[in-house]
């Protein structure tokens, strides 16, 4: 069985976001840059288990980005990934990321392919949902526990209140988030194995994006706590009414 | 003196008559994306595996640190600079630099790791003949088998050539049998594999072996009670009549002492990236408390007293990371230069090593009061909450304290980088001779009231520095020529003149360093790092010539004294800054990256 492996490159979550160019760009001077939790976590990590307990036997890594994402493609690397490829393309275009995915997908043949359930910088959560889509195979989304056999796959999922179990055959796109694996540490076998394992650069297929980010705005800065006194119900009362106009 | 030689600086010890060009230091602006992944690998380590439980390692919960060095070695952490003949991964002096750097972070694990991986696991590797090499270090380097070092006895700490461990052939001459009580032995609660260094029957000196836990006649004291490093397991070793093998005596006979002096000069250089790795981690944790800690309506890192701490902080552990990571890849490139001169990779690492004696010294020492500084400071910041066990730097403050004491005290550290120096230039290695007479021709002539030379973006701090070397060339050189064989006994002038050689080769070692990064990413982006330079030199300044005229008052006398005094203010006088602008800056970045950013 052959796994794909969606990986993108994310500002560290520590990152103080700074906006550039009349806030149309988001300045990544000195930001750290690191694989997208989901998808280091729990697809990557969950993808190496399938291979370990023999289920699989070929993780394969994609990422749609320049050379300056090699260094974390080469971390998925470290972690266990046998070999990568990085879809030359700068892109923040959900649509346009599935493309490319798929295409490249399409062209080796996947029996399943996984991404987190979405990238902790966009939120956009869209791209595994778009890449079944087109490779028209089919997708579950948000899993929190995967299990294979005999070319199916059975998928938890958290639902309000409760727990949903799907199953489906393969081949299909799922997109994970926390319970499908635990997170693990590359060790130093495996960050030297990395700079021997291939990766290889293909140019995107020819396509336009749908979206565009015309601007950035930061979040507003935090107001502070007022704390009103429980003999003071009045006051509470006219700044939920004046100040927070809730009620 | 100021030619900068094409050849690189490499024989240890020359910083105080030669000048380095920039660009041939390390600085750890460099490293490799290989390097970046394994020092990731070590905070991951630390964040998931450490730091969340270490009230319970304080504790000595049982079996805890054993586990932790477990996962350490099977993320391949153990063996980093173990050969991959012997199941490390052959990594470079500087990437395991790194990974002790980012470990130092870990508190009492940190004390566990480095004594596993150093001095409980080189003298075996580097000492070690095949056989006893082939036994011991893979298991070393994968965590299966844990390490000490059996030096330290209650009569003899410093002065350790004078143990009373003793070691006899047995009669059949099958076994050593080895009695004495060892003292403050790291690891030595789960160590599994000891080396032991007693003196065989009546010798001048110490001979090395490797004692396994279970060779019969080896006995454990209970845990002592620290100060710090609570987690870590310290314990007095016994050895009556202990037998270990023939085979497992280490090196040649009586080689034990030049075993046990070259192993600590790695411990020092090692203990360098330690404790620059503890001060970041306390200088993040001080940066965020004093944002999000109000007083008076504001974050108390919006006051100047606390900025003044929070730069000064960085200051100094900028400096001393830019000295360890400079003697690293001075060792290396000596070892280098020693193994294509024929010698074998071994034998190279201790020569290299060795040559490097007197910078691993003074890095020991400037490093471990850096750390204290920061910790100290840190708990100021923390206020109240720096004094409640409940907080971090209450462990930090308390760990830190042992770094001025192992390893070699501060005191003999001093002692020896200057006795070094000298032994140097009286073996005819180091020409102190010839530059020192130079200084003293200097003084007698027109000082120098500025040069003509085209200013540059260093030029000041170069010039400083050279007139640096020129007042410790001239204090020392005269207090050699007064004192003569008695120097060695004056410790006061000793101590005066290690703090003079200490502050010229940490400030060398910064101004290089921010040199090189000014070259790679331009002046723009370098401010904060410039600031680092200025006010870390200015001081410096100051320090070295309270050193130097402490010790020519103490054995200068006449018009000779004064006019070395009057020369010492020459060499050390420096334009004025606004460093209180400067820590400004400095202490801004922090605020605003909240955590260690240089």
């Amino acid at each position: 069985m052959k796994i794909l492996i969606c990986i993108s490159q994310v500002p560290d979550t520590s990152t103080k976001i700074v906006l550039k160019d009349n806030n149309t760009l988001v300045n990544s001077q000195g930001v750290t840059f690191v694989i997208n939790p989901y998808d280091e976590w729990y697809a990557l990590v969950r993808a190496l288990e399938l291979k370990e307990s023999g289920i699989a036997n070929e993780i394969h890594l994609v990422t749609v980005g320049k050379a300056d994402t090699e260094p974390i493609i080469r971390k998925a690397l470290a972690l266990g990934g046998d070999q990568a490829v990085r879809i030359d393309a700068d892109s923040n275009d959900p649509y346009l990321t599935a493309f490319y995915i798929a295409e490249y997908a399409k062209s080796i043949g996947y029996d399943l392919i996984l991404c987190g359930k979405e990238s902790i910088d966009y939120n956009n959560g869209i791209v595994g949902a778009m890449v079944a889509a087109l490779l028209d195979i089919d997708y579950i989304g948000f899993a929190a526990g995967i299990q294979i056999e005999n070319n199916v796959a059975v998928v938890k999922r958290e639902i309000e209140g409760g727990e949903e179990t799907d199953i489906c055959n393969l081949p299909l796109v799922i997109s994970c988030q926390k319970g499908v694996a635990e997170a693990r540490i590359p060790n130093m076998r495996g960050i030297m194995a990395a700079r021997t394992r291939p990766l290889n650069v293909i140019a995107p297929s020819v396509q336009s994006p749908v979206t565009a980010i015309l601007s950035y705005e930061l979040p507003p800065a935090k107001a502070g706590v007022k704390i009103i006194k429980p003999e003071n119900m009045d006051e509470l009362v006219n700044l939920l009414h004046t100040e927070a106009k809730v009620i | 003196m100021n030619d900068i030689e094409s050849v690189k600086a490499i024989k240890g010890g020359e910083f105080l008559i030669r000048e380095t060009a920039a660009d041939s230091v390390f600085i750890p602006e460099e490293w490799n994306e290989e390097q970046l992944m394994i020092a990731e690998t070590c905070d991951n380590f630390l964040a998931q595996h450490v730091k969340p439980y270490l009230h319970r390692i304080d504790e000595q919960e049982e079996g805890l640190m054993s586990h932790l060095m477990d996962e350490a070695g099977a993320l391949g952490l153990l063996g980093i600079s173990v050969p991959e003949e012997y199941g490390g991964f052959g990594k470079d002096f500087k990437t395991s630099m790194l990974v002790t750097e980012k470990l130092g972070a870990g508190n009492s694990f940190s004390v566990a790791f480095s004594a596993h991986s150093g001095i409980g696991t080189l003298p075996i590797l580097y000492y070690g003949n095949d056989a006893q090499k082939q036994k011991y270090i893979p298991k070393l380097a994968s965590g299966e088998w844990k390490g000490a070092y059996c030096l330290t006895e209650p009569s003899s700490g410093s002065d350790a050539n004078s143990g009373k461990a003793r070691a006899k052939l047995s009669e059949d001459g099958k076994h050593y049998l080895i009695t004495g009580q060892k003292m403050w032995i790291t690891n030595a609660g789960f160590a599994d594999v000891f080396t032991v260094f007693a003196k065989i029957d009546n010798d001048e000196n110490l001979s090395a072996f490797i004692v396994e836990k279970d060779f019969e006649g080896l006995t454990l004291n209970s845990e002592e009670h620290k100060m710090g490093i609570k987690g870590s397991s310290t314990r007095q070793v016994f050895f009556n009549d202990c037998k270990v093998p023939v085979e497992n005596l280490l090196s040649d006979r009586q080689n034990g002492f030049k075993i046990a002096v070259n192993i600590l000069n790695i411990g020092r250089m090692k203990l360098g990236g330690g404790t620059v790795g503890a001060s970041k981690e306390v200088i993040g944790l001080a940066v965020r408390y004093a944002n999000e800690r109000e007083q008076f309506g504001r974050a108390i890192s919006k006051y100047g007293a606390i900025r003044y701490k929070l730069a000064q902080q960085a200051i100094l552990t900028y400096a001393s990371e830019s000295a360890v990571y400079r003697a690293s890849q001075n060792m290396e490139e000596a070892t280098e230069m020693l193994v294509a001169s024929g010698l074998n990779e071994t034998q190279a690492k201790l020569k290299g090593t060795e040559q490097f004696a007197i910078e691993a010294a003074i890095i020991k020492v400037h490093s471990s009061e850096t750390l204290d500084y920061v910790v100290d400071e840190g708990v100021q910041i923390y206020g109240g909450m720096g004094y409640s066990a409940e907080a971090p730097m209450d462990r930090a403050y308390r760990d830190s304290r042992i770094n001025r004491i192992f390893e070699g005290t501060n005191e003999i550290n001093r002692m020896l980088t200057v006795d070094m120096m000298l032994k140097r230039a009286l073996k005819g290695e180091l020409d102190l001779m010839g530059p020192a007479q130079k200084v003293a021709g200097e003084l007698m002539s027109i000082p120098d009231f500025g040069s003509a030379d085209e200013e540059t973006l260093f030029s000041k701090e170069k010039k400083y520095i050279a007139n640096f070397k020129k007042a410790i060339l001239m204090v020392a050189g005269a207090a050699v020529q007064k004192l003569m064989t008695q120097l060695g006994k004056e410790q006061e002038v000793l101590m005066n003149l290690a703090d003079m050689l200490i502050e010229l080769y940490v400030s060398e070692s910064l101004q290089l360093r921010v040199e090189k990064l000014v070259s790679m990413c331009g002046e723009d982006s370098c401010k904060e790092q410039l600031d680092i330079m200025r006010v870390y030199i200015n001081d410096a300044a100051e320090k070295i010539a309270k050193a130097g005229k402490e010790a020519l008052n103490y054995f200068a006398e006449g018009d000779e004294k004064r006019m070395m005094l009057m020369g010492l203010k020459r060499y050390t006088k420096t334009e004025d800054i606004n460093s209180t602008q400067a820590r400004r800056n400095i202490a801004a970045k922090l605020i605003t990256e909240e955590k260690y950013c240089f």
